[in-house]
């Protein structure tokens, strides 16, 4: 593994817990309870990031399947919070 | 030489999911900060998804997709959720007897 990539991998994980501490000001603040559903996908989005870009800084491809559970999570808990808030019950 | 290229898509990534979040806080109205995370679900994911390949292929002498399987799986959920989440604003909106949102064109 190059400097280089060592540097931008760094840097880049730097950016997205930026990013992530953003979207987790949105959660505590957000006006209305969609505005918190919508900053938690976005933070379970790049928390998948996060794994990908791990990936290639451990060299190591089990990262990957965390990757796909975490988006196939997020989606599912954000398809039930949404459900939740159009029904008031998530199975009906 | 490689090692510059993943480097170079994965600070691209970084950049952009740093300019969802931004825009994820500062626009005005829910309806507009719906299109932020859709950046972050699209181009960075695409990006770090062919830096990935592209580190992986070169480091394993193979062509190693895994990361392509996410991307997908991303492409498929991402508009469902926007749109279970716009449905249920809109819904909730209503409820409230509160205006509803501005048409996109007019200010």
């Amino acid at each position: 593994m190059s400097s280089i990539l060592a540097i931008a991998v760094s840097f880049t994980l730097v950016l997205y817990a930026l990013a992530m501490a953003l979207a987790l000001s949105r959660v505590l603040r957000g006006p209305s309870a969609q505005d918190r559903v919508l900053a938690l996908d976005f933070i379970y989005v790049v928390a998948m990031l996060v794994m990908l870009v791990l990936a290639i800084r451990y060299a190591s491809s089990m990262y990957f399947d965390a990757a796909l559970l975490m988006a196939l999570f997020g989606f599912v808990g954000s398809a039930a919070m949404a459900k939740f808030l159009l029904r008031g019950e998530v199975i009906e | 030489m490689i090692g510059l290229l993943v480097a170079a898509l994965l600070l691209a990534s970084g950049v952009l999911v740093l300019v969802a979040a931004i825009g994820l806080l500062r626009l005005p109205d829910f309806f507009q900060r719906m299109h932020a995370p859709a950046i972050a679900s699209t181009l960075a994911a695409w990006s770090v998804a062919l830096a990935s390949i592209v580190h992986f292929s070169v480091l394993e002498g193979r062509a190693s997709l895994q990361a392509w399987l996410i991307v997908v799986l991303l492409a498929i959920t991402a508009p469902v959720t926007t749109l279970l989440l716009a449905r249920a604003a809109l819904f909730r909106r209503r409820l409230a007897n509160d205006a509803p949102p501005p048409h996109p064109g007019r200010r």
